[in-house]
């Protein structure tokens, strides 16, 4: 075991960007409003505080993990995240620009989650998928990788505690339909294959109506 | 080895390992294939209930519901008997899957219908708690609640009621405890593979130093290896213990995916990391492995791997000692 320590020094050198520290928000700012030169700036559809928009499927930034917020924006460049809009209005912003970007939301503060507009039956129901799971069909718990009331864990496994339902019906059914490829050892992507259309729409409304802490 | 020639070989083991990406996934099924070995002919299936049938049944007494539903409480988060009984990171579902209930993921409901019977682990017949007992003996690195109290009673109702309705001493269980991969360890099976096989699809969660990963306090990813996690004495340190648990539920949600010898690969790797002592050591752990060949003949445990015996140490992790009082032997005349 005398190598261990060395390939885990370089391994996490990898993983973590050394660059983190470098990280400017308040420069995440100002690109947030300018956007990366040829389209609209993030804070046309992410909102001013970060705060998303429900009704347009746009997500919650604020007070995301950084590193998640990083390798998101770096998946919309590599096309390991498809979607057109992002794709567009994020190609330009170079990788400083990234990281000062995932500076500037993850250190917004969370907005309180909008009263739930769903049927308490649908809450109900994803509720049960959400924090039991349904083994028999090999769904997992969220919790058990989103980490306690699904806060986030770390930059793999971000809090989707609070996102807005639409958003996380849009993604759920990206990686059904191979559109997001980003997550590691594809352990999203199986478990968002086994779900149905019920269940997705149940799982996005109670994690919606819970709140991001 | 110089230093540098350590570093390069380091990165050299991690190229390898990022490159062994690419070759595992092309090999693998698709993530969302629930790929379970089948039952042979014969051998015994029982569904397990469910917590909803645990709220629903007519048939139980309110107190008794009580009961079972705080053991189920106890066996999902065990580390509420953290400091007293428990002395590791773990919970029951981090090796018990799916709440104890599933096949191929060690189910629990087995204990009830087959014990008391004779167990070569200690050599003499255990009761149903005696075998919880083992659980917080080694897996939890702790010591168990005492015989018949509050605690033990609550499991032990849990365990039975997941034996609802199946049907008493038929030991022929399909998915029962880890072992499908059977005994023998292929010769194909090495370390420097399991450790590709680790970093690329398991580290993820468990960590590059295998120590898993808590939030807020609170255990997210069990840790496979070090201080928090099961001592040498659990039978997960086992490598076909370990090499069957891993192929039918790692990753999490999708059984199957690694191929026989990546499980076997893997398992071997991280049972080669040091971690608790095993509470049955003499102070050597070479002659603990000798005196109890019949469990360590399948670990790696009192030999030698990265020029170190494993296990030859005095370290018991969090808890305060070695032995816990319940590990004694029975015998009757």
């Amino acid at each position: 075991m005398k190598l261990k320590p060395i390939v885990m020094i370089v391994a996490s050198s990898l993983l973590i960007p050394s660059v983190f520290a470098a990280s400017d928000a308040q420069r995440g700012q100002q690109l947030a409003m300018q956007g990366d030169g040829s389209g609209a700036p993030c804070l046309a559809c992410h909102g001013a505080n970060g705060e998303g928009n429900a009704a347009g499927a746009f997500p919650m930034l604020a007070g995301l993990d950084e590193g998640y917020l990083f390798r998101t924006m770096k998946a919309y460049q590599d096309g390991t995240r498809v979607n057109p809009v992002m794709s567009m209005n994020i190609d330009n912003f170079k990788e400083q620009d990234l990281l000062d970007l995932a500076a500037y939301f993850s250190q917004l503060s969370v907005p309180k989650p909008s009263a739930p507009s769903a049927t308490t039956e649908l809450l109900e129901a994803g509720e049960k998928l959400a924090t039991l799971g349904n083994w028999d069909a090999y769904i997992p718990p969220c919790s058990s990788c989103h980490g306690p009331n699904n806060q986030g864990v770390d930059e793999n496994f971000p809090r989707i505690a609070g996102q807005h339902a639409s958003y996380i019906e849009q993604q759920l059914k990206a990686w059904q339909q191979g559109q997001r490829t980003s997550d590691p050892v594809q352990l999203m992507e199986a478990i968002a294959k086994r779900l149905s259309d019920e269940q997705i729409k149940a799982v996005a409304a109670y994690l919606a109506s819970q709140p991001a802490q | 080895m110089t230093t540098l020639s350590k570093i390069t070989f380091g990165m050299a083991a991690l190229f390898t390992a990022s490159f062994s990406v690419a070759v595992i996934g092309a090999q693998s099924k698709a993530p969302e294939e629930i790929k379970l070995p089948t039952p042979k002919p014969g051998q015994y299936e029982h569904k397990a209930p469910t917590l909803a049938d645990i709220q629903n049944d007519k048939d139980l007494h309110p107190e008794l519901r009580k009961v079972i539903l705080k053991g189920r409480d106890l066996f999902m988060n065990t580390q509420q008997l953290r400091g007293e009984y428990v002395f590791n990171d773990m919970n029951c579902k981090s090796c018990h899957m799916g709440e104890g209930r599933m096949a191929w993921s060690g189910p629990i409901w087995p204990a009830a219908t087959t014990l008391p019977d004779f167990r070569g682990k200690n050599g003499h017949v255990n009761s149903l708690e005696e075998r919880i007992a083992g659980c917080f003996s080694f897996s939890m690195n702790g010591t168990p609640p005492a015989y018949g109290s509050d605690t033990m009673l609550a499991l032990s109702a849990y365990h039975q009621y997941m034996a609802k309705g199946a049907k008493m001493y038929d030991k022929n269980i399909a998915g029962r405890g880890f072992g499908h991969l059977g005994k023998d360890i292929p010769e194909a099976t090495t370390y420097a593979n399991g450790e590709k096989v680790y970093q690329a699809n398991c580290a993820i969660c468990h960590g590059s130093d295998g120590a898993g990963k808590k939030f807020a306090g609170e255990i997210v990813y069990p840790p496979l290896w070090g201080d928090g996690s099961y001592n040498w004495g659990a039978g997960m340190t086992r490598i076909f213990t370990a090499a069957s648990f891993i192929q039918n539920n790692m990753p999490l949600g999708q059984p199957g995916r690694l191929t026989d010898q990546e499980a076997w690969d893997v398992a071997l790797f991280i049972n080669s990391q040091e971690r608790p002592q095993d509470p049955r050591y003499t102070g050597d752990a070479k002659e603990t492995r000798e005196k109890f060949m019949n469990f360590h003949n399948a670990t790696v445990y009192g030999t030698e791997v990265n020029g170190k015996i494993l296990g030859q140490h005095d370290n018991t992790g969090e808890k305060p000692f070695l032995k816990p009082e319940a590990l004694k032997p029975r015998t009757f005349k």
